[in-house]
């Protein structure tokens, strides 16, 4: 769905990137060569741009096509690294709506263009007749800081329409914020400055061998990077497909909590984006709201599947739990809060939970996440002893722990993420089969405490 | 240190004492250093300095080789000009360059690295020495003959990779005991992309280094850190995936399925069996994460096996186990072939349909730990070895034994 403000945003950019072209004329200079260069740096920049790899899990691709850009720019002006940006529109990239399609040859264009006009007013190397084409050993070094500004000028204007686009298809909302989370923006702002030096080495290039050699030249190690950068998003895909399977597997044991690691999990991520947690912390928070109960294996399953009331020594079991789980994930390469999340998930605000009794700011920040969207699940799902509670129900009784079991800042912002994103219930897991022995008390049940039996 | 390693470090020893005492002999005082020198060896030290790791446990310095290569190939800082530095001075400033990037390494406790700083040495040294006699012809260094350049410097960049490849994997071969041939084509394999970005890497800085003057040095290393920071985002992700499923694989241990460490015991063997047997290092990876997964379906039982030894339950019981296991890592949706390896784990090695050699391995392997565990009793072991090896004409594959034989007689040598 395209908003009808997405549709007035696009529409603005790109008349304003046609008429910028059309009202700049080309100098004199530009002759034949100028559009046979201009074609080989639209071919460049369209066998960049089609193949774009995520950077991060989601949404965003990285392409290194400001490279074809920049060198446009040295090589041929504004009104040329707006052309060769322009080209972005007919992408082969398969799926992309024309909208986006529009506005990226835009955006392209006028970031190319703004480009251009910053590195002609900076730059005093060129003659003044013919502003562009490829340097001088003698133009050295005085062209590196305007080549320099206009890289800078380049990134910005391509972030703030692109900030711009996102702005006008979400309505309100901490969009830059969600940039930043969801594409790791700094390692885009880098990789896109990275790849726009490279732009003024392909101008060098030009200067020393004709343009279509120096072309074939920078695509190697731009496709090298380009593989690197995929292979590791495929190994992410995979790492986190091997985790939540192996996450699975230790909870098939228990007929009503599938799933409860996935959900945990989504539920800790929806409150990381709602206060804006950088992406890296994100990460390690999802990983730890999957791996929270893994612990639960070191619990003899006699012991969480007794009805009855507990006896000290099973209930000192399960306090365990947190410790074993941090036993079995303490090698993996994480973020230490990872693992302090799962160790500390059972730790209450008012300092009466376990391992530790830690009260207030004592309890690491990812704990006190895992610990709200635990509880929420448990209280959303089937148990054996009771119906699963609605959304409403479940948020009631997370304002009721908030300030003695939670922390209050942590049920804020997940009532509001629920709020924003919603909540996906468990699958209802009404009847178990009847030869499958169930859990019949549910450790993390904040409206069913476990009964212990307290001893003489 | 094997003699491999020790050939290596006395070639590339002597080479930077021969660069070190040319450079003495040729300097007089006061010291006049040249700027590209200068230059190139900053960049050879930074580019030591972030050094990557590659999967598989290779270390690799991709921008101080692009910056040697392009040291050894440099054929002017102008257009026109050609610089006239010799082969023993490339090999001079590689060798500063390393020496100086390396301190950090050594400083930080972290180790030196000097087999790879070695092998990267030699190379650039050969291609110095083909080179720089060249640089001095019209051929090589006039604009109008840039085609002429362009083609030996590739034809050089391809030689100095594959040299330092084959170096890599004759060391590597020695140091896990693989076979020369697997090795060298595993090297090529995981080696072949940064290869390819280090010699047009090279390539590049040579030719917009005669335009752009050593100011290319600083603008082309944004570049190389973008392809860096890709490249050490892959290998990263890479370690703690392994990392993980290893530890994710001890939850049968926790749960007092199975006996604490025989996950890790069973992978390490299994994984030095395939390599006895020729294995390469994708299918290798694919057998360690089988073998250390190998007991996963054992979650799905509800009560532990005593003692979690697997090779003491009836063959069905065995076999549902494995399907399960197998379910729960296709359930993954990305290791198919683990799963396949997974659920024929226990399947006869000579029945039909046949097992894949990875099952096949980690039957044995498996086996022979539930009965040897982590003891390094002699007997114990000749033993096991000895009941394995009764039992090839049906249950294990004679194979599979023998190299099994063979990796646990080394680790008791190694031992003693």
């Amino acid at each position: 769905m395209v908003s009808r403000i997405a549709w007035l945003y696009t529409a603005l950019v790109v008349c304003s990137a046609v008429a910028l072209v059309a009202v700049t004329p080309l100098p004199p200079g530009a002759g034949s060569h100028f559009w046979i260069d201009l074609v080989i740096l639209q071919l460049l920049f369209l066998i960049c741009a089609s193949t774009p790899t995520p950077v991060a899990a989601r949404q965003s691709a990285w392409s290194p096509s400001s490279a074809a850009s920049l060198a446009a720019v040295v090589l041929l002006g504004p009104v040329g690294a707006a052309l060769v940006g322009a080209v972005a529109v007919v992408s082969l990239r398969g799926q992309l709506r024309l909208a986006r399609r529009l506005f990226n040859g835009a955006m392209y264009a006028l970031s190319g263009y703004l480009a251009g006009q910053a590195f002609a007013a900076l730059q005093h190397s060129y003659p003044a007749a013919h502003p562009f084409g490829p340097p001088l050993a003698r133009y050295f070094p005085a062209l590196l800081l305007p080549f320099a500004a206009a890289a800078v000028v380049h990134v910005l204007a391509n972030l703030s329409l692109m900030w711009g686009v996102l702005r006008a298809n979400r309505g309100s909302g901490p969009v830059l914020g969600q940039m930043a989370m969801e594409s790791s923006l700094p390692l885009l702002l880098v990789s896109d400055l990275g790849s726009a030096a490279l732009g003024l080495v392909i101008a060098a290039l030009w200067a020393v061998m004709p343009g279509w050699m120096a072309a074939a030249i920078v695509l190697i190690p731009l496709f090298v990077a380009r593989w690197a950068m995929g292979q590791f998003a495929e190994q992410q895909r995979a790492y986190a497909a091997t985790m939540a399977a192996l996450c699975q597997a230790v909870e098939t044991k228990d007929f009503y909590t599938r799933g409860h690691s996935e959900r945990v999990s989504r539920g800790s991520g929806m409150i990381a984006r709602q206060i804006s947690m950088r992406a890296e912390r994100a990460e390690a928070l999802t990983f730890a709201g999957m791996l929270h109960d893994v612990g639960k294996l070191g619990v003899p399953t006699k012991v969480l599947q007794k009805t009855g009331p507990l006896t000290e020594e099973e209930y000192a079991a399960i306090q365990l739990h947190p410790m074993r789980g941090l036993e079995i994930v303490r090698e993996i390469g994480f973020l230490n809060e990872a693992l302090a999340g799962i160790m500390h998930h059972h730790e209450r605000i008012d300092g009466r939970g376990y391992p530790m009794g830690f009260a207030g700011d004592e309890i690491p920040e990812f704990a006190r996440v895992i610990a709200v969207a635990d509880a929420f699940d448990s209280i959303t799902s089937n148990r054996s002893y009771r119906k699963a509670r609605s959304i409403a129900q479940g948020v009631e009784e997370l304002r009721k722990g908030a300030g003695s079991q939670f922390d209050p800042v942590i049920v804020d912002a997940f009532i509001a993420a629920l709020d924003r994103e919603g909540w996906k219930l468990a699958e209802p897991a009404d009847a178990p089969p009847d030869d499958q022995i169930v859990t019949a008390q549910d450790h993390d049940d904040p409206t069913a405490p476990l009964r212990v039996i307290e001893s003489a | 240190m094997d003699s491999g390693r020790l050939l290596l470090l006395a070639v590339s020893g002597m080479l930077a004492l021969a660069a070190f005492a040319n450079l003495a002999v040729t300097t007089r005082l006061p010291v006049k250093l040249p700027a590209p020198a200068v230059a190139f060896g900053l960049f050879i030290a930074l580019g030591e300095l972030l050094r990557l790791a590659l999967p598989g446990g290779r270390e690799a310095a991709p921008i101080a080789m692009a910056g040697a290569m392009a040291y050894a190939l440099l054929v002017g800082v102008k257009v026109g000009v050609p610089t006239r530095h010799t082969a023993l001075q490339v090999i001079a400033v590689a060798a500063i360059g390393m020496i100086l990037g390396a301190l950090p390494h050594a400083a930080a406790g972290r180790p030196l690295g000097l087999t790879g700083m070695c092998t990267r040495l030699v190379t650039v040294a050969c291609v110095a020495f083909i080179f720089r006699p060249l640089a001095h012809q019209p051929a090589i260094y006039e604009k109008a003959h840039w085609w002429v350049a362009l083609i030996v410097m590739t034809l050089l960049v391809t030689l100095g990779w594959l040299l330092e490849t084959l170096i890599g994997a004759l060391i590597r071969a020695d140091d896990v005991g693989a076979k020369f041939s697997v090795a060298l084509w595993d090297e090529m394999r995981v080696q072949w992309p940064l290869g390819a970005a280090v010699g047009s890497s090279a390539i590049i800085t040579v030719f917009a280094a005669q335009i752009m003057g050593l100011s290319e040095l600083a603008v082309f290393l944004g570049p190389l850190l973008v392809t860096q920071i890709a490249f050490r985002r892959y290998a990263g992700i890479r370690a703690t995936y392994l990392q993980t499923v290893r530890s994710l694989a001890s939850v049968t241990e926790v749960g007092g399925y199975v006996e604490g460490g025989h996950s890790r015991r069973v992978a390490k063997l299994a994984v030095a069996v395939g390599r006895e047997l020729g294995m390469a290092e994708p299918d290798l990876l694919d057998l360690e994460y089988a073998a250390l997964m190998h007991d996963i379906g054992q979650l799905s039982l509800l009560d532990p096996i005593p003692g979690g030894a697997t090779v003491l339950v009836s063959a069905a019981d065995q076999d549902r186990i494995a399907e399960l296991g197998a379910a729960v890592i296709r359930e993954a949706g990305v290791l198919n072939e683990v799963a396949e390896l997974v659920r024929c784990q226990n399947w006869p090695s000579h029945g039909q349909p046949e097992p894949r050699i990875g099952s096949k391995i980690i039957r044995a392997a498996n086996a022979f730990d539930d009965m040897v565990g982590g003891s390094t009793d002699r007997d114990r072991t000749a033993a096991a070895l000895e009941r394995l090896r009764m039992d090839t004409a049906v249950e294990y594959d004679a194979e599979v034994v023998q190299a099994l034989t063979e990796v646990a007689g080394r680790r008791l040598s190694s031992r003693l």
